[in-house]
């Protein structure tokens, strides 16, 4: 077994999750590295789509923005930006939406767009929503993929951007949201899934040598946790290989750095 | 029949004015750069912007000033991180305040739709718990007539102008764009007026039966300009400038060093050609 980083064990466990023949609606960055890492591996016909309107992508190497031309070259087609959202995605054709976040909290709601200070004057300008308040909507079931740490697990989100499980319980179902909300946090550490009844993310999955604690500590509120914790498989030298690979093509391709 | 094909130059002198509604699309792909910075080389200024997603063409027309207006829904630099002069006017209100007006792409895309179908509003299953409503009042709800539904309901977007870049016109300025073609077609036919800046204009366009076509009589102008949407990409021609995306960052980052670098090779060269030349781009 070869040495691996927290990175790559999250993006792997994440690629593993995805099955074959799954319409995935995928965010740029880590969710984008694990879902084509699954296209490589155990999923040749998952359906990668991105918002860009391509459907059916299939990058040779990652790309860096979710527009680049190596996603439309492969893809089965390529349709407008109002045609992505409103038919294949608000239509109720996407089995996953794949996100990532800067902060989420513990029903899985996300937030992408300021921290600190006030939403008129933040600290920190984020990016914004994009495509996710949809995704997180309308999406079948949704995955967020995201490092734990008391700065991104926190115990109130400094913006909601995008919906997960709301205030727990069935607010989300009253809501008018979608599918199923958030079924399972990926990170760093392990992985998190939502208690059937209140809704809230529970440690159900600890990566190999990850213990209780270090979990805890990441986390900003007091963290569930399952009464029988797994271990997630530790990575296959394949699946490393693959990763890897996937990862110096794209740092080659657009000579810059690539990880996760 | 009037010519549409002129030069750039003119065409931004020509259509847009101070104060307008400007709309510049491409979703990382055909983004109309050298249209850009004829607007900043030509001074406008309190122009409302519209875009997608902001990106380094925005940060470069928001830090000259043009802009006192921002509606988007995803403002960065792909793949590098944050673009500097859009979070120093949030942040810090710098060169002067900038108004901003949230939404998200679904949104977006929706209410381009509604202005080039020539209806009032967009309606869309949207922000549902997000917090983007109690910020932005365009963002409201509409009640289903036929189920009672509880749908998003926002403006359409009718810029006064939309600049956009695609890869081909003929001689008479149909224009064709292939690949990722965005939100391009809807910007334009919510506008009010168009500019298209092109790669190469051609005798025959050879535009297939289904492809995205813009016919000339609903374009203001169309204007030839090779690179044009450097450092982003047009299929088919060159590909993305990554290295450059990455470089904006440095450039960026302090005001001084960005406003050397845009007044030494924008608003120091007359076109597009002499600013590539100028900026060091092979």
């Amino acid at each position: 077994m070869s040495d691996y980083t927290p990175g790559e064990i999250m993006t792997i466990e994440a690629a593993r999750r995805l099955e074959n023949g799954t319409v995935c609606f995928v965010g740029i960055g880590m969710p984008s590295a694990a879902a084509n890492l699954a296209r490589l591996t155990h999923a040749p016909d998952v359906v990668l789509i991105y918002e860009s309107g391509t459907i059916g992508a299939k990058p040779d190497v990652l790309p860096l923005s979710i527009g680049d031309g190596e996603l439309a070259e492969h893809a089965d087609t390529v349709v407008s930006v109002p045609e992505i959202f409103r038919y294949w995605l608000q239509g109720g054709r996407v089995d996953i939406g794949f996100l990532g976040a800067a902060q989420i909290d513990r029903f899985g709601n996300i937030n992408t767009t300021v921290i600190g200070g006030e939403y008129a004057k933040p600290k920190v300008r984020l990016p914004g929503a994009g495509g996710a308040p949809e995704i997180a909507s309308n999406a079948k079931e949704v995955w967020i993929i995201i490092k734990q740490s008391k700065r991104s697990f926190v115990s109130k989100l400094d913006f909601l951007t995008s919906v997960g499980h709301l205030d727990g319980g069935d607010s989300r179902a009253k809501s008018g949201a979608r599918g199923k909300g958030p079924t399972a946090v990926i990170t760093d550490l392990g992985v998190l899934v939502p208690d059937a009844t209140t809704r809230e993310l529970t440690l159900v999955a600890l990566h190999p040598g990850i213990t209780v604690e270090q979990a805890k500590a990441a986390t900003g509120w007091e963290l569930k946790v399952a009464t029988q914790l797994a271990t997630t498989k530790a990575p296959t030298d394949a699946e490393l290989a693959t990763l890897r690979d996937l990862h110096a093509r794209t740092a080659q391709a657009h000579g810059t750095v690539s990880s996760e | 029949m009037p010519n549409k094909i002129m030069p750039l130059a003119d065409a931004v002198a020509r259509n847009v004015r101070d104060g307008q509604t400007i709309a510049m699309e491409g979703f990382t792909h055909l983004i109309p750069f050298a249209a850009g910075h004829e607007v900043i080389r030509q001074g406008r200024r309190n122009l409302k912007l519209i875009r997608m997603t902001p990106d380094i063409l925005y940060d470069q027309l928001i830090g000259m000033g043009c802009a006192t207006g921002l509606v988007f829904s995803w403002g960065g630099n792909p793949g590098v991180g944050s673009i500097h002069r859009f979070r120093d006017a949030i942040e810090n209100g710098w060169p002067h305040a900038l108004a901003i007006e949230e939404h998200s792409h679904a949104d977006m895309a929706g209410r381009y739709q509604a202005g080039a179908s020539g209806l009032p509003f967009s309606v869309l299953r949207g922000y549902v718990g997000s917090d983007l409503p109690k910020h932005n009042p365009n963002i409201r709800s509409i009640t289903c007539p036929f189920t009672g539904e509880k749908l998003a309901a926002t403006p359409a977007i009718n810029p006064d102008v939309a600049i956009i870049h695609a890869q081909r016109a003929d001689r008479e300025g149909n224009v064709l764009i292939t690949g990722i073609v965005g939100i391009q077609k809807e910007c334009v036919l919510a506008a009010k007026a168009a500019i298209v800046t092109v790669e190469e204009i051609v005798d025959d366009l050879e535009a297939p039966m289904n492809g995205c076509f813009l016919p000339h009589w609903a374009l203001a102008a169309v204007c030839e300009v090779p690179r044009g949407a450097h450092p982003s990409y047009a299929h088919g021609y060159y590909g993305r400038d990554n290295a450059f995306c990455k470089s904006w960052d440095a450039i960026s980052r302090e005001r001084d060093t960005f406003l050397e670098w845009m007044k030494k090779h924008v608003l120091g060269t007359k076109t597009h050609a002499e600013y590539m030349k100028s900026a060091g781009i092979a």
